[in-house]
């Protein structure tokens, strides 16, 4: 039941800051967002602090440390089936704080339509929390789709009209579509899987614990991942269908943006690590070259974009999408460093992308643009920005002591026996990291600032406070992440499992 | 053969409907008033649904009223949908015409005469009764298209509509009478055994023309491409109301008998004729969503739409297998409850005292900041036409694509996800500009009180509905598990 809690309070939270502006004041659905998020973020660390997150599966079948089914639709099958692992643990908490960040953040920066855009900020997380929770796959293919709409109202009416860009409402509409179509793939496959399910054993279920262990021929089952991995493909987003990630992330409002890298492109890897690979074993191993040789392409191009970029947020976003080419690579090596590795990116770069965004919406706040060309010398005109950008740059780039490290080292550790050349050439992607990263920050804060440029007005206690957060948390995650591997160890070891042993049939030796 | 009580009661929708026409129509001449007409055809179709409900509801047992008639859990399924949609349908003309300066009243009559068509529809099992339906349905919209006669639009449009349809009229014509030249009979019950037979051999070219004619005239009623060049006009054209109930019921009554017609009639058999099918719904999905993209006019994209979401539902017919009637059931009521939702603000936000209705795009920019419910209502009613989850559109997605795939249908199931890709966009484009600046000059705006009058109450009531449909869908298939058909 507390799981269903987890979902519900984003969702009336933003019901009551919808209604409440107009009842109680305009101020009121910032407070009530704020206290909905931190309530649900006081839950989700509760559970983590008295759950355990060490059971391992029995006879291949997954345990869960918290668990809750009532029937939805049982003419199909289909059933409220919620349930945490020590991953969906590390990433409900991950929303639910990126959650705190995104409502702080846009404090001052929403001035329009606060109670709407609260009402679309937490449904949107509400959402996510969701699919991190299901194991329904009628349910996750539901909330997948559902989160998307307050994600393009927050894109569409609280966005920038970046210059040169082609506008806010194309750019969610973009989104929208890309990943709607993706989605309705997954659908495809999904609704396959089931009717294979009912062909062998007569009974149609969504359930997940059901649909893990069906009988499938190859090529069915390797028609069927594909449907699954396009949909997460566009949402990790995977190179050749990045296309939508840019333009987002460049119009959308800092919250949006928070959330759009931070947590909804996790929801991605999540789905891969939960879905694609424990039911279709087999089609995933014979696969994963492909998809890792895309996850170096990704690394590559999205590294080589970011030196193209003038704007900021465009440059984050690009050093996104070759931040996710690692944890494609770790997902489908599929050892355990390499999957633990993954746990560790993907808290990491929810972190440090989530900060970076924060810190472009405070830039922009302050010069009213986002162009590095008009930068330069903002290191004279604050005090505290420009170090706080440099300490998540070089977070960015994978300095030791900072979680990016971590991640990145286990998963081009655990990825090497798997296959070198590929870890050989994704390594390079960390060199090219450090080169933008110091790019950024030598166009925008170094050199010397324009004549008479007044001193800007510097962080302000929220701001300060959120960094600080955001800092502690990446240190720590640096300096002892075995806390978040003791968690999620027994999700990744089940996973590692189920696949090394398709991996072990496809001639692959880990 | 003899009525017996058992008949009647079986028989007690359509009979209580033709007593409510013939009610109406006295009250309109000996008291033309336009509450309390529009309140007598709403009493007597409340009287019709609630007679269709208990019917269902005592678990009555399929009746044979004459060779015509069949009323089986299917004809009452589709019977209490055209009663429900008819009554929206009503009480949003009761708030379309209240500033219409002419004659109001005959409205109601000529929506209760369409409505009993739709009835007939719903039970034929007999050509006869296929052909009486149809045309009781069509005769009586020529006049409500062009009910605002002193209107070019509205009279153009029924023109169209009244040429168009007697040509498809007389396509269905030829086609019946050259299947009643082969298979000797014009029952269902006599024609799916001739089909079965002959499903084994070459075939008779003759009957297969037949069935070709047969299918081109409810196509054109249906408006699947490329039987489909009518349809933006006419909507555009005819007020509000009339457009919704000519998306909705006018097209739910005619696949109800199409459906019957394949199952009972053994449809199924001719094989070449489902495949040509097919294409047609492949064609509509691509033409209706590619051409609504193109639309500034908010009804001529609904009428596109329209045509694309009907080549969904084909979708779920041509599949065919255990799933089609139930997945093209809950396709049309998701559909029906959805459009209704859509036109209804359409309808509520225009009015006939003015020179057009509030059709183009602009004229919703920031609704939702003079009036948010209303305008959450159209944005929920299109996140549910785009087959979004949590609406009841998803719903009846979900289950034309399960329909799909247990038929192998891979091309219609590509054509479902390219087309709803496409149809996301224009209803994005429509959303959103419910939620953009309000333009200084706005000329349409529903009356503030619009929550509290039946029109309102009426559109309250399709989203309550849909969202139902949507989030807590068990108990409506419960009932399309009722209605469904045994293959003749």
């Amino acid at each position: 039941m507390i799981l269903l809690w987890l979902i519900l309070i984003p969702f009336i939270g933003g019901l009551l800051a919808w209604q409440g502006e107009r009842t109680v004041g305009r101020g009121f659905p910032r407070w009530i967002a704020l206290a909905t998020m931190l309530l649900a973020l006081g839950i989700s660390v509760w559970l983590w602090m008295v759950g355990d997150w060490s059971l391992e599966a029995v006879g291949g079948v997954p345990r869960w440390t918290i668990e809750y089914q009532v029937p939805w639709i049982p003419r199909f099958g289909i059933s409220l089936h919620l349930a945490m692992d020590g991953l969906s643990l590390m990433l409900v908490v991950l929303t639910n704080l990126l959650g705190v960040m995104a409502v702080a953040c846009s404090w001052r920066e929403i001035d329009r339509n606060v109670g709407f855009f609260h009402l679309n900020l937490l449904w949107n997380l509400g959402g996510v929390v969701g699919v991190f929770l299901t194991l329904d796959l009628f349910l996750f293919f539901f909330l997948w789709e559902m989160m998307l709409v307050p994600m393009y109202f927050l894109i569409a009416l609280w966005g920038h009209n970046a210059p040169g860009g082609k506008g806010r409402i194309y750019a969610a509409t973009k989104f929208f579509i890309f990943t709607q179509a993706s989605g309705l793939v997954m659908l495809l496959a999904i609704l396959g899987l089931v009717i294979v399910h009912y062909q062998n054993t007569g009974i149609i279920t969504f359930d997940y614990m059901d649909l893990l262990k069906t009988e499938m021929a190859p090529n069915v089952e390797m028609i069927l991942m594909l449907g699954f991995f396009i949909a997460f493909a566009v949402k990790t987003p995977m190179v050749p269908l990045h296309s939508w990630l840019p333009d987002a992330h460049s119009q959308a409002p800092t919250a949006g943006s928070v959330d759009l890298a931070g947590i909804l492109l996790k929801t991605a890897a999540y789905g891969m690590l939960r879905f694609a690979l424990p039911i279709f074993p087999n089609a995933s191993a014979a696969f994963a070259p492909v998809a890792m040789w895309f996850g170096v392409l990704g690394i590559l191009y999205g590294a080589f974009l970011c030196f193209a970029q003038n704007d900021i947020k465009r440059l984050v976003a690009y050093s996104s999408v070759s931040h996710m080419g690692f944890v494609l690579i770790g997902i489908y090596s599929g050892t355990p460093q390499a999957l633990q590795g993954v746990v560790v990116q993907m808290l990491a770069h929810g972190l440090s992308a989530g900060a970076l965004f924060i810190l472009c919406g405070e830039i922009y706040e302050r010069l009213h643009t986002r162009e590095l060309s008009k930068m330069g010398g903002l290191w004279a005109r604050f005090p505290y920005l420009p170090p706080i950008a440099l300490f998540f740059s070089v977070a960015a780039l994978g300095l030791p002591g900072l979680g990016n490290f971590v991640g990145e080292f286990l998963i081009l550790l655990g990825s090497w026996k798997v296959n070198m050349l590929i870890t050989a050439i994704a390594s390079t992607g960390l060199i090219l990291g450090a080169v933008y990263s110091l790019i950024l920050v030598q166009r925008a804060f170094h050199g010397a600032p324009a004549e008479g440029a007044p001193p800007l007005k510097d962080l302000g206690k929220r701001e300060l406070g959120m960094m600080a957060v955001l800092m502690a948390l990446l240190l720590a995650l640096g300096l002892h992440p075995q806390t978040v591997l003791d968690t999620s160890a027994a999700s990744m070891h089940q996973v590692h499992s189920i696949y090394s042993a398709a991996q072990a049939l496809t001639g692959v030796t880990p | 053969m003899t009525f017996t009580s058992e008949h009647l009661a079986a028989l007690a929708p359509i009979l209580l409907l033709s007593a409510t026409i013939v009610a109406v129509m006295l009250a309109i001449a000996f008291n033309r008033r336009h509450w309390g007409n529009a309140t007598t055809a709403v009493v007597g179709l409340n009287v019709a649904l609630l007679s269709c409900i208990w019917l269902i509801w005592s678990d009555h047992p399929d009746t044979i009223v004459t060779p015509l008639f069949v009323i089986d859990g299917y004809a009452l399924f589709y019977m209490a949908l055209i009663l429900v949609t008819t009554l929206a349908t009503a009480t949003l003309s009761h708030a379309y015409l209240e500033r219409f300066r002419g004659e109001r009243e005959e409205m109601y009559l000529l929506l209760t005469l369409s409505a009993l068509g739709g009835l007939t529809l719903a039970c034929a099992q007999h050509f006869a009764s296929l052909f009486i339906g149809l045309e009781l349905l069509s005769v009586p919209l020529y006049a409500m298209i062009a009910y605002p006669v002193k209107s070019r639009r509205p009279l153009e449009g029924g023109l169209k509509y009244l040429v168009l349809s007697a040509v498809a009229s007389a396509f269905l014509l030829f086609g019946i009478a050259l299947i009643y030249s082969q298979a000797g009979s014009l029952a269902f019950a006599d024609i799916g055994p001739y089909f079965a037979g002959v499903g084994a051999m070459p075939g008779s070219p003759v009957a297969l023309i037949g069935g070709a004619l047969l299918l081109i005239g409810l196509a054109f009623k249906l408006s699947l491409v490329p039987f489909h060049l009518w349809t933006p006009d006419v909507y555009e054209g005819a007020p509000a109301p009339v457009a919704a109930y000519l998306a909705t019921v006018s097209k739910v009554a005619v696949f109800a008998v199409l459906t019957r017609y394949f199952v009972e009639a053994g449809g199924y058999y001719q094989t070449s004729l489902v495949s040509v099918l097919g294409w047609l719904a492949f064609a509509s999905i691509f033409v209706g969503n590619l051409l609504a993209v193109r639309q500034n006019n908010v009804k001529r994209m609904l009428a596109y739409s329209s045509i694309a979401h009907f080549g969904y539902c084909m979708v779920g017919l041509v599949a065919g297998g255990p799933l089609a009637v139930e997945a093209v059931g809950a396709y049309l009521m998701t559909y029906v409850v959805t459009s209704i939702g859509a036109f209804g603000v359409v309808t509520l936000t225009s009015s006939a005292g003015d020179e057009r209705d509030a059709d183009v795009i602009y004229d919703y920019r920031g609704l939702f900041w003079r009036r948010p419910y209303l305008a959450s209502i159209l944005t929920a009613m299109l996140l549910s036409l785009a087959g979004i989850p949590l609406t009841a559109g998803f719903i009846g997605k979900f289950y034309i694509i399960a329909a799909g795939l247990d038929g192998h249908q891979w091309w219609l199931l590509g054509a479902v996800v390219v087309g709803s890709a496409i149809g996301l966009y224009y209803y994005l484009r429509l959303l959103i500009s419910l939620f953009l600046l309000d333009p200084s000059k706005h000329r349409f705006a529903a009356s503030l009180d619009w929550a509290q009058r039946a029109g309102g109450i009426m559109v309250l009531l399709a989203m309550v509905l849909m969202l139902a449909l949507g989030v807590f869908p068990q108990p409506f298939i419960h009932l399309l598990q009722l209605s469904a058909l045994a293959p003749g």
